[in-house]
């Protein structure tokens, strides 16, 4: 018993959605409405039937029946598409806002991060907002005295700890405002997506500090929308939807469950209704999926294995001349863009298929989202289909030692990762060049 | 197998923990229902931040104005000049024997604290929204550092009114003693108004745009451009249920020597500005579990 830090049971949380869908027709029914609503509302306040501002009879579950635990020491990542529930779960866990029903228990000292930089003015220097901050996050002035200086090494803002905020840059701004929250000692740290702020390499150094903190033996529930980063941090993942937590395993296993049978986007893309399928100018996408050398659609690739991206398309105009064109993308930008490397005439009006292989050792570990377009550029110019984000797999890297990333194990930058061999020569004793 | 390592080694430090008597924090969530208690024990762990937040209102106030902190000045200042004009010569309100400038100014001066610790406060957690929706403290502390930061306001205009004081050859009476308590006054019910209004402003915004006139209201309903002994008793001990009646005429008891022997008033008053403060607080708890939902 005494190894639970977080148990949650049966939790539910009902939110009141506010305003009425109604349409306003013409301008004397908007006009007669804003007239007349002021005392609708006052009489509806009068009776007792509504508590706000807004017209407020619509309801939302956004967590329906939590129950889950959470032992000390573990490292759990939330995911779910948005309005799946993670964060409220997260607000109620941290207090911020109260369930409807249920129950739950946090043994330990708890502190959370829903954003950084909460309570940062703007008028206030960087010292002073440390100690704001620091303070609205529950740290004590004593604790945060203690670890003034690694805050200000942590931000890299030491030269400017005596200006005042608003001078910051935004990268100054962020760094300064993640460090103080990196500094927080709980037992229990609830984490909500602030990952998803900042460039690259503050991201990294966030990711960083996570797996610190992780590996100190701190008890964290770690909301993102980054799988890589839920991989990488979490054993253990929880899968939300509408609501209801649908799965709860290893990250692993639940990021691709999440990425395939949620994110609407998933191995295999199939149009079995004409009308609605991508394409025009005689030009119909039918399916498109990304499996292994066998054809087994695969929602998780081994980052040694080849991946073969198979387009169907009907084509219903006879010697139509075009050429098909896949980008993959990750983390919003382009990996790699290829296409057929000339186009071609599909003379007969039917069914066809373009296949490409993806080799192995290409893509760096990630989720990858293919996009697909079909056009012709040579001397008439033609668009036949663009369809964004049809599919999407998840790279992994089991770390065999024979990937190229080879026996090392940290992370590593760049959405391409091919395995080059390297070579080392010896050029003699003299420290000069030849 | 790193992760069991882990396990292990936490459950070994919380053994220790128990073993030292050091119990871990339990913390119970579920839903409040009716009235729930102040949790006044919370607020006083929480006693650094409501320090910060004091001394973040302090050192914002004024930033990026070109008056600063004269503005805490400006106002009851001009307010008098225009009440000793207009009241004072043209329409020859008594003033208990004293000139009519220190008479209305005495008076100002704690009013002016209550009125903007009351427009700020009421404000203040709807300015706060993101603070509420993505941080965890006892809400009180908000409205309750924004009243609070008030004080140094305060200060000034009273070093002013003492300035004023020996202009007009007038020596405080003893009774000065009594002025922390009747400043407490002013600020228990400055913050028991706030309370109310501030918990209800996160919902229906209607409320910023009556604090105004409310104030406004209240400042020709307290006795400070006339003297409360213009009324008779029992009335004028009656009067005393708007606290603010307590502070006023307290103030010029005992730094005027005005002999109104306000005794009664400042009881009263303080009943009446306790009831609301007890009631504001307990109305604001109530309503605070909605508080990040709605705002």
């Amino acid at each position: 018993m005494s190894d639970v830090a977080i148990r949650v049971e049966s939790l539910s949380k009902q939110y009141r959605l506010g305003g009425k869908q109604e349409r306003y027709k013409t301008l004397r029914d908007t006009l007669t409405d804003a007239i007349a609503a002021p005392f609708r509302r006052a009489g509806r306040l009068w009776r007792g039937q509504a508590t706000g501002g807004a017209e407020l009879d619509e309801t939302i579950w956004a967590l329906k029946e939590i129950s889950c635990e959470v032992k000390h020491g573990e490292v759990v990542g939330i995911i779910g598409r948005n309005g799946a529930g993670k964060s409220t779960l997260l607000k109620i866990l941290s207090r911020i806002t109260e369930p409807t029903e249920g129950f739950a228990e946090i043994h330990g000292r708890v502190r959370s991060l829903i954003e950084v930089g909460t309570g940062f003015h703007p008028e206030l220097t960087g010292r002073e907002n440390i100690y704001l901050n620091g303070a609205i996050l529950g740290m004590k002035r004593a604790e945060i005295n203690k670890k003034f200086d690694e805050i200000v090494d942590f931000a890299e803002v030491a030269k400017f700890i005596d200006t005042p905020v608003k001078h910051y840059s935004s990268g100054m701004y962020l760094r300064l405002a993640f460090a103080v929250a990196a500094h927080l000692e709980p037992e229990i740290l609830l984490v909500d997506e602030v990952l998803a702020v900042g460039d690259a390499a503050f991201q990294k150094k966030c990711l960083g500090k996570m797996q610190d903190v992780s590996r100190e033996g701190r008890t964290i529930l770690f909301v993102s929308h980054n799988m890589s980063a839920i991989t990488k941090l979490c054993s253990r993942a929880m899968l939300f939807d509408q609501g209801h937590l649908i799965t709860d395993g290893p990250s692993m296993d639940v990021v691709s469950h999440y990425l395939f049978a949620l994110q609407g986007a998933s191995a295999t893309a199939v149009w079995t209704d004409f009308s609605s399928s991508p394409g025009i100018n005689g030009f119909k996408l039918l399916s498109v999926s990304v499996t292994d050398k066998a054809e087994a659609p695969m929602s998780m690739f081994n980052i040694e294995k080849p991946i073969k991206l198979k387009i169907g398309y009907y084509v219903s105009v006879p010697n139509l001349k075009f050429r098909c064109a896949a980008g993959f993308y990750t983390r919003g930008t382009c990996a790699f863009y290829t296409l057929e490397l000339t186009e071609t005439v599909r003379e007969r009006v039917g069914q066809y298929y373009s296949m490409v292989y993806i080799p192995g050792n290409l893509l760096a570990e990630g989720e990858y989202t293919v996009g697909i377009s079909v056009f012709a550029s040579r001397g008439k110019k033609l668009h036949y289909c663009r369809a964004d984000d049809v599919v999407a797999f998840q790279v992994y890297d089991p770390v065999t030692g024979d990937s190229a990333r080879g026996d090392y194990v940290e992370g590593l930058e760049g959405v391409t990762r091919p395995r080059l061999e390297w070579q080392n020569e010896y050029a003699g004793p003299e420290f000069a060049s030849r | 197998m790193e992760t069991t390592a882990l396990l292990e080694h936490r459950g070994i430090k919380s053994n220790l923990a128990t073993v030292d008597a050091a119990p871990t924090p339990v913390i119970q969530i579920r839903p409040s229902r009716g009235w729930v208690s102040l949790k006044l024990d919370e607020l006083w762990e929480y006693r650094e931040l409501l320090y910060f937040l004091v001394w973040r209102d302090i050192k914002v106030r004024y930033k990026q104005t070109v008056l600063g902190i004269a503005w805490a000045i400006i106002q009851p200042f001009f307010t008098m000049i225009v009440f000793s004009l207009f009241f004072g010569r043209l329409a020859k309100v008594p003033s208990d024997g004293v000139p009519y400038p220190i008479f209305s100014f005495a008076a100002l001066v704690p009013w002016t604290f209550f009125a903007n610790g009351l427009s700020m406060a009421s404000n203040s957690l709807v300015d706060s929204a993101n603070l509420i929706k993505k941080v965890y403290f006892p809400r009180l502390a908000i409205p309750l550092a924004t009243v609070l930061s008030g004080i140094v306001d305060f200060v000034l205009a009273f070093v002013m009114l003492l300035g004023m004081m020996f202009y007009f050859g007038i020596v405080p009476t003893i009774h000065v003693v009594w002025l922390p308590l009747l400043l407490l006054l002013a600020l228990v019910t400055s913050l028991g108004v706030s309370l109310w209004l501030s918990a209800m402003n996160v919902q229906f915004r209607d409320v910023r745009y009556t604090i105004p006139f409310l104030t406004q209201l209240w400042l020709f309903t307290t006795p400070i451009a006339y003297p409360s002994s213009l009324l008779s008793e029992p009335w004028r001990t009656l009067y005393g249920i708007n606290p603010m009646v307590g502070v006023v005429e307290g103030f010029r008891w005992a730094l005027l020597g005005t002999n109104t022997a306000p005794g009664p008033i400042i009881i009263v008053s303080s009943l009446a500005a306790l009831l609301l403060l007890i009631g504001g607080a307990f109305y604001f708890r109530r309503m605070e579990k909605i508080f990040a939902d709605v705002v």
